[in-house]
């Protein structure tokens, strides 16, 4: 769409609205949505509603911060939520921002590519009567007109433009490929944009939590977080897979400014392609994906969960393994729960902070480096009465607190630290907790996004189109020979379509190689 | 040379590269400054020597309008070309100084040195550096100087000061050769934006001052030493249109096939991606309005600056201001 004379005209509006009818009122819609002026404003909307997206957290991207925003702007959030600005790119307005602009898009190529099919077998034009009018111009007297039109037109051809015969003429057009290369881009764009529909139409994303040890098996119930375009279908989609994750090992910057800073994650996985194949292993690292049947394992992230065991007031295990608890900060001090639902005669809650190198002071308990160099569990308790189970979802992060009492020491509520090995038995023979050890965990994403292959294709035809809309210059050029006053004139008139590209300098050339193989040396 | 050494002589030639930017900075001032006040001669716009693309005064602008009255005018005219010439040289030995703190920094850190900001900054300095020499002689740009040096010693003092890290080892996810491409793409078309929006801001002035004179006003010597409007707008477009596709490749190519590889999927409205996307959607409608009637020229610059400053906010205002994925400036 860079050279916009031939888009379609927007007609200027008729100073008195005539009847249009309906078929006439479609036409003028259509003229004005394909216009450049559309094509411009629905650009720059474009541009200006990708903005509240970056700045207000979103949905898809953050959700705890869309959650944060909520609860710290009481009257603003929900004023914003209706505006879809905290999902903005499926918003309705956003949606409607772009498909006017492929509809403006395809209305604009679709007609273009009908005259450039046309223009790209025409002949070069016939000459203008006045030659000497055009930006670039050159002019000799020839001894006589034998051979000066040939050499034009081999010189011409050899020059890679497209030569046309004319009397006592010829004319000669290049650089048709600027207008291919800006269909190509635009249709290239379509493309590319339909390989990101497919994508979002049919592809999945899931993720899920494994605790080193632990497996996965890929069916959607598995995951902890799952999403899925419309046209996903369940289970079916997904292929069969399984894996297990053997061990994480994670290295950090030990010393220096960047002190803190992980430098390696490797997860060693073993998997299986189906539930029968053969087992194989894989390390997966960020940067470095395993693909399975389509579908992409990645790793993205990793934490501590601390293995306990609690004992009830009866002396019996009420729970007993690991429990993943969340990073807060870069130096992982992590919070999580542990839950003895099951414990009696008092249900047990445990609530706090796994710390990999931890620090207690006045701040209160923290973590001042993120590998495990001197861990601790800085915990508090909970006990309630035994409830019902009711089967409602729960999250593994967080006490439902509501029907739980804190215990206390003294005046203050209870706390208390344990390394690893230690036991800490609760007040009123309620039980005990036993901190076994710890193991990592490995937040692992597994999607599927189909299309991409045509995406990525689309785009890379868009550039090369791109570079040829850029950087092809149309030039045509005329050489006449005709009889003035009886001498024999030999004309050489050229112009660049669009921005000048030094046409007057390839004239001078032409003109110098006409003379020197069509004139007899003085 | 131990990685040590090298950032110890990378942190001696920045700054000293910056110190020899500013001056330089200080020579084409004075360069414009002696131009500053108008000269009450004839000035008529269509005497300007129009500047073609190539560089060659174009067919109906060879003659020099200024019929130079007095001999003050010519040693002054003398004046600006030495302090002009002696700007570029100065842009010259700060670039080798520059480019050679930029190959340490990568050689102390043994890595390509655009792994955080204070890093991406001295790069994306040198692009602007790079692609201003570049272009210097083939498109006559010494009047570009002043703009330049600003903007590259601004850009270094401010590294210097305000982002510098030390150099280190990268956090996993930049363990990727996509960060040689992506990062160098985006750096280098990051330069070109900001050659073309100078040359922009450069335009709205000349065009104004050539309104000014059709009007029968008078034009100072530094703008009449400028190119014509349309050569300048010509000349945007030049250094723009190397940009944009580089930019796209930068961005919606190497950008998502990286982000695919680390993050689990190709596009993500990442604060970083949604701004690069908003600076290629302005620039994609820079060379629509370009071709458009009623939107060349003033318009189009108008949104060449606009393109300008939407990257320099990608670049400065997302990494300092929002969080999100490509939170790697390390300050």
């Amino acid at each position: 769409m860079t050279e916009i004379k031939e888009r379609v005209a927007t007609p200027e509006p008729p100073p008195e609205l005539p009847a249009l009818g309906l078929v006439g009122w479609l036409r003028w819609t259509w003229r004005q949505l394909t216009s450049m002026k559309t094509a411009l404003v629905l650009l720059f909307l474009l541009a200006l509603g990708a903005v509240p997206g970056s700045l207000i957290p979103q949905t898809g991207v953050d959700p705890i911060g869309v959650a944060d925003f909520l609860e710290a702007n009481p009257k603003l959030g929900p004023f914003y939520d209706k505006l879809g600005l905290f999902d903005v790119y499926k918003s309705a307005w956003f949606s409607a921002i772009y498909l006017l602009l492929f509809i403006s898009l395809i209305g604009c190529v679709v007609p273009r590519l009908g005259v450039y099919l046309k223009a790209v077998r025409a002949r070069p034009p016939q000459p203008p009567r006045n030659l000497h009018k055009l930006a670039a111009y050159e002019t000799y007297d020839a001894d006589s007109a034998d051979g000066v039109l040939e050499a034009a037109t081999r010189e011409l051809k050899r020059r890679r433009y497209r030569v046309e015969q004319y009397d006592g003429a010829v004319a000669a057009e290049r650089g048709y490929l600027r207008e291919a290369g800006n269909l190509l881009f635009h249709f290239s764009l379509i493309l590319a944009l339909l390989g990101v529909a497919w994508g979002s139409l049919f592809g999945y994303r899931g993720t899920v939590l494994v605790v080193e040890g632990n497996g996965f098996s890929n069916s959607v119930a598995q995951y902890d977080d799952f999403t899925s375009g419309q046209a996903f279908t369940g289970d079916d989609d997904l292929p069969p897979f399984s894996l297990t994750v053997q061990n994480f090992a994670v290295k950090f910057q030990e010393s220096g400014p960047q002190r803190g800073a992980a430098r390696e994650f490797n997860a060693a996985l073993t998997y299986q392609e189906s539930p029968d194949g053969p087992e194989k292993s894989y390390d997966l690292r960020v940067n470095h994906p395993l693909k399975l049947d389509g579908s992409s394992v990645y790793l993205l992230g990793h934490g501590y969960a601390p293995k306990v065991t609690v004992k009830d007031g009866d002396g019996k295990v009420a729970f007993s393994g690991p429990a993943p608890f969340l990073p807060q900060d870069g130096n992982f001090s992590s919070f999580g729960v542990i839950k003895a639902p099951d414990a009696r005669p008092l249900a047990l809650g445990f609530e706090g902070f796994f710390l990999p190198t931890a620090v207690i002071d006045e701040r209160g308990p923290r973590s001042v480096f993120p590998d495990d160099l001197d861990p601790a569990l800085a915990m508090t308790a909970y006990y309630g009465r035994p409830q019902k189970e009711t089967g409602k979802p729960e999250s593994v992060y967080q006490l439902d607190k509501t029907k739980l009492t804190q215990f206390e020491n003294g005046d203050d509520k209870l706390r208390f630290q344990l390394q690893p090995g230690d036991s800490f038995t609760l007040p009123d023979k309620a039980g005990s907790i036993t901190f076994d050890g710890y193991s990592a965990w490995v937040k692992i994403q597994i999607s599927h996004t189909p299309g991409t292959d045509v995406a990525l294709g689309g785009i890379m035809l868009a550039i090369l189109g791109l570079m040829g809309s850029l950087f092809v210059h149309p030039r045509r050029t005329w050489v006449r020979v005709r009889t003035q006053d009886g001498r024999t004139v030999v004309e050489i008139a050229g112009l660049d379509r669009g921005a000048d590209r030094g046409v007057a300098g390839e004239l001078r050339t032409l003109a110098k190689t006409l003379t020197s193989t069509t004139q007899e040396k003085p | 040379m131990s990685p040590e050494t090298y950032a110890q002589v990378s942190n001696l030639l920045i700054p000293t590269a910056t110190v020899i930017y500013a001056i330089a900075m200080v020579s084409h001032a004075m360069e414009w400054a002696l131009g500053r006040t108008a000269v009450a001669v004839k000035s008529e716009v269509q005497d300007q020597v129009l500047v073609a693309s190539d560089g060659t005064p174009a067919a109906g602008g060879t003659t020099d309008g200024v019929e130079s009255p007095a001999v003050e005018n010519a040693g002054r005219t003398a004046r600006m070309d030495a302090a002009s010439r002696i700007g570029l040289l100065l842009t010259w030995l700060g670039f080798v100084l520059h480019l050679g703190g930029v190959v340490t920094r990568g050689l102390a850190a043994e890595r390509v040195p655009w792994g955080n900001m204070y890093e991406f900054s001295i790069t994306a300095s040198l692009a602007v550096a790079i692609v201003y020499l570049v272009f210097v002689q083939r498109y006559k740009l010494q009047w570009l100087g002043l703009g330049v040096t600003l903007v590259v010693a601004a850009v270094l003092g401010l590294a210097s000061l305000a982002l510098y890290t030390p150099a280190g080892p990268l956090v996993p996810a930049l363990h990727s050769y996509w960060l040689v491409i992506h990062v160098a793409a985006a750096a280098i078309s990051g330069g070109a934006f900001t050659v073309g929006g100078l040359v922009s801001v450069l335009y709205l002035v000349k065009a104004r001052a050539e309104r000014k004179v059709l009007a029968g006003g008078a034009m100072s010597a530094s703008l009449r030493r400028l190119p014509s409007a349309e050569a300048m707008d010509g000349t945007a477009y030049k250094v723009l249109a190397f940009a944009f596709p580089l930019w796209t490749f930068g961005v919606l190519v190497a950008g998502p096939i990286w982000a695919e590889y680390a993050w689990g999927r190709y596009w993500g409205w990442d604060p970083k991606e949604v701004w690069s996307l908003v600076t290629w959607v302005v620039y994609a409608a820079y060379l629509h309005a370009r071709a458009t009637a009623g939107w060349r020229g003033r318009r189009a610059a108008i949104i060449a600056i606009v393109g300008w400053f939407v990257f320099i906010f990608n670049f400065v205002g997302v990494n300092l201001l929002v969080s999100g994925l490509h939170s790697y400036a390390g300050v």
